[in-house]
């Protein structure tokens, strides 16, 4: 039973968890029945990532209705890769969440924000496995709603604002998604992924698919962030609550790098995308430009949850730097970097709100003294930090290897130089916070003394992800052999198509 | 006759699109939309997609401008002059305009029987769905059972905004004593039509909620006709009558009800030892169990969607009373 | 002349998404924002059911003497996006209601001077 429905479960368990935990609505039961039932997907996930990598990839029917009429779940390494990030976050924002949104969130509204959680993973595993492109877009709007409500729940009027601005560029963003599934759904009478790909080359005139791949291009990058169409991002970070920032922070938007990478090698084929419509340099330029513009920025902010947010930006322009080098080497240091960035910013965001659990306050000022205050927390931000940064013995260190390997192989000596150019800008930002908490001291010294460490149900989370960050920085095997196999094969089935029409 | 109609119909939505845009007084912006909405689902019927129309009809010229209406009720009906330059939007809108107009040139003909949309995938709609599920509108059979997954989907989409809209407004039970005088108390005519109205509205939707098998609609339709069943109610006859009718508490367990129901059929095919939402597995009979899957399912829809928009209704109705009180 | 009949519903759709989309990034005021959304993405719903007609042909919906029937697909696709668009227009009123509340305006410029004031 589990074995055979292995594909359909991380979606079906937090879809169907959903209503029940506004039924159940008691604060401290959802909780505990929310984390269970993440936990329960990220267990199918590890089980789901380890049969892709046996078997390639697997397939389920929904409603037993063979593809392309019905809609089909496809499961490959590269998509169960990026879902076991997700699940893996999720479960561990969660066990943190219950502190930290006792503090950010009012009481009568705990039951909605995990029902609203469960909601949004229910819609990024759906966007992840499945194999149709007209459902992706259901369950891109399923994730969205929710993520428009999990921003505005925060007490602060400015995650109102925040979330409408997200609301509206993300319903553009979806609907430019539509109308470029409209444009293949026009010209190849399809919509399961597989079957596109292979009848999109067939159709006679090519102008409306070049411009629906315009169009989901443009719609894909607005849900990532990617710049200059970023702007929804960091005020929706700095204002949501905690804890839902660490959750969006390390997985929306790089599923939607994931859906990027999809559309790009799966259904259009890389010979396309880059040889016949040039997109490997804007994409390139548009990276580059968004790891330096946005990591100045992020040097320049005050409050640290913005500084994150924009460092956010700029790390999603090394996951887009790494597909826009064409090769095995970039796909997968891409791959592996939305992996590993879910670890570092999932970590960061999480001392950063242990900070305003226990000080009330994420401005810079507010981090004077607390290396000493909260040892704990400091030494979790610390460790991230340098995994930012990309200092060896963290994973960041083993993203920019292979990122730099992959520039290196194509002669690219500018390009590995900006990657690492881009990391001094890194240190800069994280600096500044390490400068406040262990240089300076508190200005206020009656309110400091009170200042205690986080509690330990957000310190577990907090440093689970921490010891993630250092040993997936030793033990690189595992998560290399995993991205290296899900880009060799996106590229194989990406160069199987340029073959056979 | 039909082009003649069609070329009309568009030219008219260009017009009342194009006035949206100038005019500033945001109550005829919001009436211009739901005149927009009605003629797209006049479009949609020329198109032969009566199910479509059907429900863009309810819902956008139904429940979307209602919503708006009751938003505008709060925020004021004007909007104020802003100075900023409109060069950019009109160039960013130019662009993709133009890129569109591109995409347009290798499009199928318009209609022609042979484009590829028609060749591929959906014969077997056309030609075996009244055998495969035995239904006679294909719409329901595509839409409840072959792409079944996508109306769950669809089913969570309207359950999640309802927990969007819960999050912002809330529903509050006032007091009794507190409530202000709400309802229309001296309109007699609209008292009485309501009253002889409102069982008619609730027929028509179980009506349209068990007949979309057979004709166009469904649950979707059939949830937001009883939906504006209550939604009158509660305008004529004022919200703390309505709340002791249907309250907001049962709403909000009858929402996520309705989607526990649609996925159960899921669970139980599973058990059943077929794939998740097979409803061959649910009789000995294939066409049956087709059948009995697409009746629960369609209930599901009906009862999230009824729940999910009369609360939706609500917290907008309960705001306005509050801010009246104040 | 067949061309232009050919094409004259794809290019008015166009005309009509493109009113839509302007609508949504130069409004000001947030209710006609939304609005603009809504007609944004209603004029989408026509492309997907102008390319699910067929000439002749009638709605899906088995009757007696017809073999000709339109594309049920993009009539399923287009149910689900309108209720995937109310849902949305449903939250972003909502939000729209709070920000009024907090602010006191729901014009952007506003509370943008608001925000950047703190």
């Amino acid at each position: 039973m589990f074995e055979q429905h292995l594909a359909a479960l991380p979606i079906i368990i937090p879809l169907i968890a959903a209503p029940i935990a506004l039924i159940l609505g008691r604060s401290l039961l959802t909780w505990g029945f929310a984390t269970l039932i993440s936990a329960w997907a990220c267990y199918a996930s590890w089980h789901l990532l380890l049969a892709a990598l046996s078997e390639g990839s697997l397939s389920y029917a929904m409603g037993g209705w063979p593809p392309p009429w019905g809609i089909e779940m496809r499961v490959d390494a590269a998509n169960a890769f990026v879902l076991l990030a997700v699940t893996a976050v999720s479960t561990l924002v969660l066990v943190y969440s219950k502190n930290s949104i006792e503090k950010e969130i009012d009481s009568a509204q705990h039951p909605l924000f995990y029902t609203a959680h469960l909601l949004c993973l229910a819609g990024l595993s759906g966007i992840l496995v499945t194999g149709d492109a007209f459902n992706l877009f259901v369950f891109l709007e399923i994730s969205s709603l929710a993520t428009y409500t999990l921003v505005s729940l925060a007490r602060d009027r400015r995650c109102l604002t925040a979330a409408f601005r997200y609301l509206v560029m993300g319903t553009i963003g979806a609907t430019f998604i539509l109308i470029g599934v409209g444009m293949l759904y026009m010209k190849t009478g399809t919509l399961n992924m597989l079957d596109l790909a292979e009848r999109i080359h067939l159709a006679d005139g090519n102008r409306t698919i070049n411009t629906g791949l315009a169009f989901i291009m443009v719609g894909v990058s607005i849900k990532l962030a990617l710049f200059p169409l970023h702007a929804w991002l960091p005020p929706a970070y700095t204002h949501a609550p905690s804890a839902v920032t660490a959750f969006l922070a390390s997985t929306a938007t790089k599923v939607a790098v994931y859906v990027m990478i999809r559309f790009i090698f799966t259904i259009f084929g890389a010979d396309y995308v880059f040889r016949e419509m040039g997109m490997d340099l804007i994409l390139m330029v548009l990276a580059i430009v968004a790891i330096f513009k946005c990591s100045y920025m992020a040097t320049a902010q005050s409050n640290v949850k913005t500084v994150l947010a924009y460092s956010s930006v700029a790390q999603i322009g090394y996951m887009v730097l790494g597909v826009s080098l064409v090769s095995v080497t970039g796909l997968m240091a891409g791959l592996i970097h939305i992996f590993n960035h879910a670890l570092m910013k999932g970590a960061l965001f999480m001392a950063v709100g242990a900070v305003f659990y226990r000080v009330g306050s994420v401005d810079i000022k507010a981090f004077r003294g607390l290396g000493k205050q909260m040892p704990l927390t400091m030494a979790a931000f610390t460790i991230a930090g340098l995994s930012i940064i990309g200092v060896p013995l963290t994973v960041g260190f083993v993203s920019k290897w292979y990122l730099v390997t992959a520039a290196l192989e194509q002669q690219h000596w500018i390009l590995a130089f900006l990657v690492l150019a881009g990391s001094l800008l890194a240190v800069i930002y994280i600096g500044r916070v390490l400068e406040a908490a262990y240089f300076q001291s508190a200005s206020d010294d009656a309110s400091a003394a009170e200042v205690k460490e986080a509690p330990w149900l957000m310190l577990i989370p907090m440093w689970s992800l921490v010891i993630a960050n250092i040993y997936f920085g030793i033990e690189t095997s595992i998560t290399t052999e995993a991205a290296s196999s899900a880009s060799e094969w996106l590229f194989q089935n990406s160069k199987v198509l340029e073959v056979s029409p | 006759m039909a082009v003649l109609i069609d070329l009309v119909l568009l030219a008219m939505l260009a017009i009342t699109a194009l006035r949206v845009i100038f005019l500033k007084d945001l109550f005829a912006v919001v009436m211009l939309f739901g005149i927009y909405s009605f003629l797209s689902a006049l479009i949609f019927v020329s198109l032969d997609a009566v199910d479509v129309a059907f429900t863009e009809a309810s819902v956008g010229a139904g429940i979307s401008t209602v919503l708006m209406l009751g938003t505008l009720a709060l925020t004021g009906r004007t909007e104020k002059e802003n100075k900023h330059s409109s060069l950019l939007p009109f160039l960013v809108v130019v662009v993709t305009g133009a890129a569109l107009v591109y995409g347009t040139l290798d499009m199928p003909p318009f209609g022609h029987p042979d484009n590829p949309v028609h060749e591929h995938v959906a014969p077997r709609y056309i030609e075996q769905s009244p055998k495969e599920v035995g239904l006679p509108n294909m719409v329901t059979s595509v839409l409840a059972s072959y792409r079944g997954f996508d109306t769950l989907g669809e089913t969570v989409v309207v359950f999640a905004a309802a927990i969007g809209v819960m999050s912002l407004l809330g529903i509050r039970r006032r007091s009794e004593d507190e409530t202000p005088e709400s309802g229309l108390k001296e309109h007699q005519v609209l008292r009485v039509v309501a009253k002889l109205l409102i069982p008619f509205v609730v027929l028509f939707a179980l009506y349209v909620q068990f007949h979309g098998d057979f004709g166009p609609g469904g649950g979707f339709q059939a949830g937001v006709i009883a939906a504006a069943a209550f939604i009158l109610y509660a305008l004529v006859y004022g919200l703390p009558l309505a709340f002791q009718v249907i309250g907001p508490k049962f709403l909000q367990l009858l929402a996520p009800f309705g989607v526990l129901l649609y996925a159960s059929v899921g669970l139980y095919s599973m058990f059943k030892g077929g794939l998740f939402l097979d409803y061959n597995t649910l009789a000995s009979d294939p066409v049956a169990g087709q059948h009995y899957g697409i009746i629960i399912i369609e209930l599901g829809v009906g009862i999230t969607v009824f729940a999910v928009m009369l609360s939706i209704f609500y917290a907008f109705a309960s705001q306005a009373e509050r801010s009246n009180v104040q | 002349m067949s061309f232009i009949i050919d094409y004259y519903n794809y290019w008015i759709v166009v005309f009509l998404m493109m009113t839509g989309f302007y609508i949504v990034i130069s409004a000001n005021n947030l209710v006609k924002k939304i609005v603009g959304l809504n007609i944004f993405q209603t004029s989408v719903f026509m492309l997907y059911i102008t390319m699910g007609k067929v000439s002749g042909g009638t709605a899906p919906i088995v009757a007696e003497g017809v073999t000709l029937y339109s594309n049920p697909l993009p009539h399923v696709l287009i149910l689900t996006a309108i209720v995937v668009g109310v849902a949305t227009t449903a939250v972003g009123l909502s939000l729209i209601v709070r920000i009024k509340r907090a602010y006191g305006t729901v014009e952007e410029n506003e509370f943008q001077n608001e925000d950047d004031a703190i």
